[in-house]
């Protein structure tokens, strides 16, 4: 059994005991402690099951590689699944429940997959079910997804908060080992401005689990000394639970700070994403530990010999009373040392090398435990736990020389360094044959903007795997940053550690060399995805050659820890397979993030409200104390109609169209863009950028523009005011303002950066009224002031002036037929002005109106909608708007993809009115459809419907629609079948259908 | 080729599998082909496949740089829709959907095809319309589609949030049979049937260099030597330019990258496709049980096939406000794929100013779901020189004006 044991545990406070539930026990662990620490101090090894065959799984790691302790976390709005337990520090009243079973953890019904996993290895649901076809929907998928996933999905929305911090540096150092300290130490003492953040809750990774010796005294005193003259410095940062996330170009690095994990009674957020930009980056991120490869390594009870040394030495837990250790290199002798040391029995150490181990090798033996040259485990008994190991020859095929006892294995197949951050953005590695691991090729690293490289990996994360070459290689490193930053290399004393007198590792990727089929079909690679030797050795034999095509064929290395364990090992495996060298074979992309990040994180304080700004109009409080019935128009919220008691949003628009065409109507037209062009050059921009001729009006005048895209579609319109000789104020549409503002911006940058032209979009510096219908001027009249009659002011002419004593930029421009006045005050006055409107049109029984109103009325009238009858695919001409277009002018933007054929094709669909034959609204977005079918099959289409509404002022539907020869087919009928059967047929009218002679406008 | 079946794998299991076949031959270049492929991606090799099972064109070789399916076949987030409001997408994206209903049957090769369906949220009055517009336009073109209320999409998808403080969600077009597919299996099924017609898949084998003789193409140099055809076809996606180069012509193709991400694996929770564009983002619950998210291009062109943060960071915000429940779940993985991208956003499906040179590229950013169809209208395009599929896809159409724009009706990334 797994359990605390009555002494050590440097991380562990033994005062505070902490109590936590998992499954529905409560348990006690100490503060300090993991979830997994606590877990097995309670002898809980089993804790949860794979993948694929639902075999039991148990903890293996004891950090971010661990691969099976994943269980769902919390409650309610804190509930989450597949926490690490291995990297998840236990708190006062944590809930925990494992994952991927039915109906418990200790008796799960998927476990019958593992009988059955002779018949369902690799890629087996490529070969089957395929018959009867609709039987994957309908039973097979919905069969395999319920077993596949891992935790359980949360049901409710996130209760914690999440926040982004942006930080710039000189240097980051990723890893709080004795690496990375001693890296930020030499970079700091040369002034570079240096974050350190550290994954853990703790500094010193392996060093002090070690018990190296740094300058004659314990890695925990370097790293408490190291650490404190850091918190001295005022350019250091430090931080622990920071994880180096992703490293992405141009030195932009992802750090995930998660602040109150540990403990949720912290105020402030869960987690913290730092989105840093940093000159420099320093890998010093480590190494892990290699599983070996024989049968039955997925067994719960077998673990990493690091990680059995890893709880004992800092959680005081120990995982069994016997334990065996097997390994092929001398790393793992300091498990059984340390074992020894505490009490417990280690029966046997089975070194999987002929020549045996080093200097540890030898202590170990002198400490009396038997050690077994050349030895290997042919296979591990037991199910939910180890029950015993066979023994047999490394290089035989698994004869079993012996069975023994145990109820722990701790295995070592040798080290890969952490590359992955090196590896983010473009780092290379080589495969060093000597020490048996990928490292970093520091002649092929990421390169930043100036082709310069710029993470830099440092110690054992650069393959240096002794206490003295890390110490060594972590200054090296840090004055190469140094000097790749253009400082000067400071005067530092470099720490020492004596040298280790170790065997070399020899690789060792299936253990026996020999074994056979039903062995390598136990021999587990990738834990929780259920990948075993086997499996990759199919998809070898079955073409699956490349590497990526064996991880995607056999899903090793694809699950939540990314082949973290698994990956070496398994193309290593391949390599076997296909005779190959490893380097060859290469590794799969490592890509972002290292270990997974919250989804919360990344999308940060944007939630709810504030996920997206909303723009607000200075009348938005009135239009929201007044029942407004809003739709978003781009960043803005418009109202769409205002509803009273009782009306439905139908019966709103109709009232506030009858009063506006009868009386009085308010829109608030204050999110309509306006852009100020001004400048010697304005008239000639102004050309380019529309196409009606605007550099020939006059001062005071109004003008409706066009303005297209260089494809010759029309994109935006609006009316132009003229300011003055060298300003002109442009309408947009209220979505177009900021493309339109870019879209300027962009030719007068690019194209035209000669020319003396400067814009402005002031859309929110003025709040805008559409003051509409016959009594438009008589309201105008009554707040007094400037002269609005048609003689002073006429139909499209604009005037400054005060109204009621607010300042008035008055313009004459309708969109809705009636007599109207659209009114811009600066944005401060917008709320007084509506009100004073509101008073003074009370008489009048003025009603604000919405956008659809808007729409019903400028449909009325036949005036086209951006986004209506425009959809990037329209050009002027389609819509009869030649009229708008200079015929004198050279050119303007759009003017030669016009010219185009299929631009001038006579064929092109053109704008008519379309007039119900029994008054009925055509069916948004319905179709016109002619004879036939086209050479696919399709039925021949003859036009669309681009506008339709019930006209309250004609009490009939009316639309407007885009239509094959439809201006020379004025009085036939069309038919526009609906999409649930039937048809309705419409004729094709002139588009205004409300006051055709203007006479109400311009009055 | 043996047969896959569930008894095959019973009679495989009884011998340990050590029977198995290799699903492709891995062949050294011939001297002469009919038809040379470049590009064994999923367009490229279901290409090959349909000039060998249609035309009975089967001396062909599919060529590929790396390792094959492993462009933006083996990148994508693997959605099959056909709900395309112009007429020559929806013909040719539902003949691709049609032909994925029956995949697995075809190449006996279990490429998961599952019509879950696909929703596309409206969220604006403007996305409603646009919406109803798409399906009146699929009704006429033999596309089952409907527009749905946002009651119905919440039945659909009980995880969403349609009352999103933001933009709620006023409808959806629906499309029933609308769905996924294992992409990597796609390509892998089309090599399998490919290399048992006879074809050679040829992994690893970058070409150099279009050889040409009076405006009309002769072969290829490549890595593995020079290699004669009497027609080529240039299907590789990003690199599209590149190749034109080699063949002395140019197209209107911008290659930029487009990412991914999926969480980590949970429990099913999300049985449709959903695709939110007003705020950017879709999202799927794969088979294994990651949800596998996407959104929008990045800003910039390149080829690094991996991509900035900025967008991960809007599109993953876009769907914690669309699917609350998701924003404690974690983020497993990222990565990009380079898509090629023409003016309209619409593929070119094409003959090209070289006589016997072919291209079929600028699926952009939706090249998935078109897998099938696209290799069936090249494939006759090929062969015969025209196809009702194609001929509204010539890359001369940019000069004409001819655009086949859909951002009309999904201004997002598909």
């Amino acid at each position: 059994m797994s359990t605390r044991i009555q002494t050590g545990g440097r991380l562990i406070d033994r005062t505070k005991s902490v109590t936590f539930k998992f499954n529905g026990r409560k348990l006690q662990g100490y503060a300090g402690d993991t979830l997994a620490s606590a877990l097995l101090a309670n002898d809980q090894m089993l804790v949860g099951r794979s993948f694929k065959y639902h075999r039991p799984r148990g903890v293996v790691a004891s950090g971010a590689e661990e691969p099976n302790a994943l269980v769902n976390m919390g409650e309610g709005a804190f509930f989450e699944p597949n926490q690490r337990a291995t990297t998840t520090e236990v708190f006062d009243g944590l809930t925990a429940t494992s994952q991927n079973h039915w109906p418990t953890l200790e008796f799960d019904v998927g476990a019958i997959n593992t009988y059955l996993s002779r018949f369902l290895p690799a890629g087996f649901y490529y070969k089957m079910f395929m018959y009867p076809r609709a039987f994957w929907k309908h039973v097979y998928e919905p069969f395999i997804r319920q077993s596949a996933g891992l935790g359980k999905a949360p049901k409710q929305k996130d209760g914690s908060d999440y926040e982004h911090f942006y930080a710039f540096y000189d240097v980051v150092v990723i890893g709080g080992g004795i690496a990375g300290l001693q890296a930020a130490k030499t970079a700091a003492a040369a002034g570079a401005k240096v974050l350190v953040m550290e994954q853990t809750a703790d500094w010193g990774g392996r060093a002090v689990v070690d018990g190296a010796e740094i300058d004659g005294a314990s890695a925990d005193a370097f790293v408490a000394a190291t650490v404190a003259e850091l918190q001295a410095m005022d350019n250091v940062t430090l931080k622990t639970r920071m994880m180096g996330a992703g490293v992405y170009d141009h030195g932009y690095l992802l750090g995930y700070e998660r602040v109150s994990d540990h403990d949720p009674s912290l105020a402030g957020p869960r987690h913290r994403l730092w989105r840093i930009r940093t000159a420099q980056i320093i890998s010093a991120t480590g190494a892990i530990e290699r599983p070996l490869s024989f049968a039955g390594n997925d067994i719960p009870g077998v673990l990493l010999a690091s990680a059995v040394r890893d709880y004992l030495v800092n959680w005081g837990v120990s995982i069994g009373e016997r334990t065996i250790v097997v390994t092929n290199n001398d790393d793992a002798y300091r498990t059984a040392i340390a074992l020894k040391q505490a009490g417990l029995s280690v029966p046997m150490i089975l070194d999987a090398r002929k020549s045996g181990g080093g200097a540890l090798a030898q202590q170990a033996r002198d400490m009396g435990i038997r050690v077994e040259n050349g030895k290997a485990i042919a296979k591990v008994h037991g199910g939910k736990r180890v029950t015993a190991v066979s023994i047999c020859d490394q290089a035989g095929e698994g004869v079993v020389l012996d069975t023994i006892g145990c109820d722990a294995v701790a295995m070592s197949g040798g080290w890969s360094p952490v590359v992955h951050l090196y590896s983010h953005c473009g780092g290379k590695l080589n495969w060093d044959a000597e020490q048996v691991m990928f490292r970093p090729d520091l002649t092929r690293m990421p390169t930043n903007q100036n082709g310069q490289g710029f993470v830099m990996p440092a110690g054992t994360a650069n393959g240096e795997m002794s206490t003295a070459a890390t110490l060594a290689d972590a200054t090296a490193r840090a004055l190469d940053v140094v000097a790749a930053l253009g400082k000067s290399a400071p005067t530092l004393t470099a720490p020492t550690a004596a040298s280790e007198d170790a065997a070399a590792i020899e690789p060792v990727w299936m253990m026996p060399q020999g074994a056979n089929i039903k062995l390598r079909m136990k021999s587990w690679l990738d834990y929780q995805n259920d990948v075993k030797v086997s499996d990759v050795q199919l998809a070898a034999r079955e073409g699956y050659e490349s590497v990526e095509h064996t991880k995607r064929y056999t899903t090793l290395g694809m699950a939540t820890d990314q082949g973290k364990l698994s990956n070496i090992n398994g193309l290593a495996t391949l390599s076997g397979a296909l005779n190959a060298d490893i380097p060859q074979v290469g590794t799969t992309t490592f890509r972002p993030p290292y270990t997974p990040i919250s989804l919360a994180s990344i999308a940060g304080s944007a939630r709810d409200e504030v996920f997206q700004p909303i723009r607000k109009t200075p009348m938005q409080d009135w239009h929201m104390a007044n029942g407004a019935d809003f739709e978003p128009v781009g960043h803005w919220r418009r109202p769409y109609c205002f509803p009273r008691a009782g009306e439905t949003k139908a019966q709103a628009v109709e009232r506030e169209i009858l009063q506006t065409r009868k009386s009085l109507g308010l829109l608030d037209a204050s999110t309509l863009g306006k852009i100020i062009v001004k400048g010697p050059d304005a008239g000639k921009f102004m050309d380019m950028l529309y196409t009606n001729m605007m550099s020939t009006l006059k001062v005071g005048k109004c003008r409706y523009g066009l303005m297209c895209s260089e494809n010759g579609f029309l994109s935006d319109d609006g009316v132009v005011a003229r300011i003055d000789e060298n300003t002109f104020l442009c309408h947009t549409t209220t979505g177009g303002a900021d493309r339109i503002h870019a879209h300027m911006e962009e030719w007068l940058q690019t194209e035209w950066w000669d020319w003396k032209v400067y814009t402005a979009n002031v859309t929110e510096q003025f709040a805008q009224v559409a003051v509409v219908g016959p009594n438009a001027r008589k309201v105008l009249e009554k707040l007094g002031g400037m002269d609005v009659s048609k003689e002073a002011l006429g139909f499209m002419e604009w005037a400054d002036g005060t109204l009621g004593g607010f300042d008035a930029r008055v313009y004459r421009i309708s969109f809705s037929g009636e007599l109207s006045y659209e009114i811009a005050v600066p944005a401060s006055q917008g709320r007084v002005f509506w009100d004073a409107l509101l008073a003074a049109g009370a008489e009048f029984n003025v009603m604000p109106y919405g956008t659809e109103a808007l729409h019903v009325m400028r449909a009325e009238k036949g005036f086209i909608m951006i986004g209506d009858e425009t959809d990037g695919t329209i050009i002027p001409q389609d819509l009869g708007l030649n009229w708008a277009i200079s015929k004198k002018k050279e050119d303007y933007i759009g003017k030669r993809a016009q010219e185009r054929t299929f631009m001038v094709d006579s064929k092109r669909w053109k704008l008519v009115g379309l007039e119900t034959t029994d008054g009925s609204v055509i069916p948004d977005g319905a179709y016109a459809v002619g004879e036939g079918v086209n050479a696919n099959g399709q039925r021949n289409m003859i036009g669309r419907v681009t506008s339709t509404y019930y006209s309250p002022t004609l009490g009939r539907g009316i639309a407007m629609g885009l239509v094959l020869d439809g201006p020379d087919r004025m009085g036939e009928t069309i038919e526009f079948p609906k999409v649930d059967g039937g048809s309705i047929t419409a004729k094709i009218v002139d588009q205004v259908f409300y006051d055709k002679e203007g006479t109400k406008q311009d009055v | 080729m043996k047969r896959y079946s569930i008894f095959a794998v019973a009679r495989e299991a009884a011998r340990y599998h050590t029977g198995w076949d290799r699903a492709w031959a891995s062949p050294e270049p011939k001297k002469k082909y009919d038809a040379i492929i470049i590009g064994a991606g999923g367009h490229g090799l279901a290409t090959a496949y349909y000039l060998g099972k249609n035309h009975g064109i089967k001396n062909v070789a599919i060529l590929e740089k790396g390792w094959l399916g492993g462009g933006n076949t083996g990148r994508n987030t693997t959605i099959i829709r056909s709900n395309y409001l112009q007429d020559p997408s929806a013909a040719i994206y539902e003949k691709s959907r049609s032909l994925y209903e029956t995949m697995s049957q075809d190449l006996n090769y279990n490429v998961m095809f599952s019509p879950r369906g696909v929703i596309m949220l409206a969220q604006t009055e403007h996305e409603v319309r646009g919406y109803l517009r798409t399906a009146h336009a699929n009704a006429q073109q033999g596309v089952a589609t409907e527009f749905i209320g946002p009651e119905q999409v919440k039945k659909l998808v009980p995880i969403i949030n349609i009352h999103g403080p933001r933009y709620p969600v006023l409808g959806g077009l629906w499309q029933a049979r609308g769905g996924t597919a294992r992409h990597d299996a796609v390509a892998w099924g089309y090599a399998r049937a490919c290399s048992d017609m006879g074809m050679d898949v040829i992994q690893k084998c970058e070409v150099t260099g279009v050889r040409r003789e009076n405006g009309r193409v002769v072969g290829v140099d490549t890595t593995k030597g020079a290699i004669d055809c009497d027609k080529l076809g240039i299907v590789v996606a990003g690199h599209t330019s590149d190749l034109a180069e080699m063949a002395g012509f140019r197209l209107p193709i911008e290659s930029v990258a487009l990412q991914a991400l999926v969480s980590e694996p949970i429990k099913p929770c999300m049985d449709v496709v959903v695709m939110a564009n007003t705020v950017h983002g879709y999202m799927s619950q794969s088979d294994k049980g990651e949800m596998v998210i996407g959104g929008g291009t990045d800003g910039f062109n390149n080829y690094t096939q991996r991509g900035s943060f900025h967008h991960i960071e809007e599109t993953v915000r876009a769907l914690v406000e669309t699917f609350p429940m998701i924003s404690r779940l974690k983020m497993l993985r990222q990565w990009g794929g380079i898509v090629d991208m023409t003016g309209d956003r619409s593929p070119i499906l094409s003959k090209t100013p070289v006589d016997g040179v072919f291209v079929n590229c600028g699926w952009g950013t939706g090249g998935f779901k078109a897998i099938p169809g696209s290799g069936w209208a090249m494939a006759e395009l090929m062969a015969k020189g025209q196809s009702p599929l194609t001929d509204e896809f010539s890359m001369w159409r940019f000069r004409e004006g001819k655009f086949i724009d859909e951002s009309v009706a999904a201004g997002v990334a598909h």
